[in-house]
């Protein structure tokens, strides 16, 4: 009873391509703004998340980890983790580190601040990473800002990859900012285009 | 004989897509990106769906 598999359900392969650049060039990360822009232009234009439900490669290299080579428990994630205040703490908390992340791009690009070539995973510790970076035609912000992305998604990676191990395979995709984001903007869209809401499977 | 079908808690459904994929007789959309829709008249209950689902929010209940 497989379904058949439509040629974005290989989208896994550019996610992993995407973790494995990381290692070899960092400017690579700058390729990341995908993951980021297309699921917010989706949501936007077309009001649905069209990006998590087919897309998304980082969901489906979870599920293969977690199903087909069998790395997930399979168990129920906890309440609190679904939870809204959970998934919008999350939300803010991310989104206030990328902000930081990004003012530290822009003190390299005006100069107050040397180049870091590290990366920064769960937002702690700092890895040596000088040997992704071969130096950049531009301004030493553009190599930060890599640095920074790449962290970012690395970082987010790991999480992932803990909670598909500890909970089901694609627990991220709970928690994961750009869904809660996504869906933000379809309940807000939804809300302005129709004010009553359908009343769904259950209530 | 009792016949079982998939039900969503649309109020903690995260719009992931995870059950969309699983589902064997397509019987799942998300069509307004905040919740999933399951269409009762194609769910034969088989709860993939169920097992599958990473927030949990997916139970297969008695249909009436």
């Amino acid at each position: 009873m497989k379904m058949k598999k439509k040629w974005y359900d290989y989208l896994w392969i550019l996610s992993l391509t995407y973790l494995i650049l990381g290692f070899f060039n960092i400017l690579f990360a700058w390729l990341g703004l995908l993951c980021f822009f297309i699921p917010l232009f989706i949501a936007i234009v077309k009001g649905n998340k069209g990006y998590c439900n087919k897309y998304c490669g980082r969901g489906q290299l979870f599920a293969l980890a977690g199903g087909r080579f069998g790395l997930s428990r399979k168990k129920d994630i906890p309440k609190w983790m679904r939870s809204n205040y959970f998934r919008y703490g999350f939300l803010i908390f991310f989104f206030a580190m990328f902000f930081l992340m990004l003012w530290n791009t822009w003190l390299v690009f005006a100069g107050t601040k040397d180049l870091g070539t590290v990366v920064t995973l769960l937002w702690t510790f700092k890895l040596p990473w000088h040997w992704a970076y071969h130096g950049t035609l531009f301004s030493d912000g553009v190599a930060q800002f890599a640095f920074g992305f790449y962290s970012v998604m690395l970082t987010s990676t790991v999480l992932g990859f803990l909670t598909m191990i500890l909970f089901k395979p694609r627990s991220w995709c709970v928690y994961c900012p750009m869904g809660t984001m996504t869906q933000l903007i379809c309940k807000a869209r939804n809300a302005a285009f129709s004010p009553k809401q359908e009343s769904g499977s259950e209530s | 004989m009792i016949k079982r079908k998939a039900v969503v808690n649309i109020w903690e459904c995260v719009a992931c897509g995870c059950c969309i994929k699983v589902c064997p007789r397509s019987a799942i959309s998300i069509p307004n990106g905040i919740y999933s829709k399951i269409n009762q008249d194609l769910c034969v209950g088989c709860g993939k769906c169920v097992k599958e689902c990473p927030a949990s929010v997916i139970t297969l209940k008695e249909a009436e």
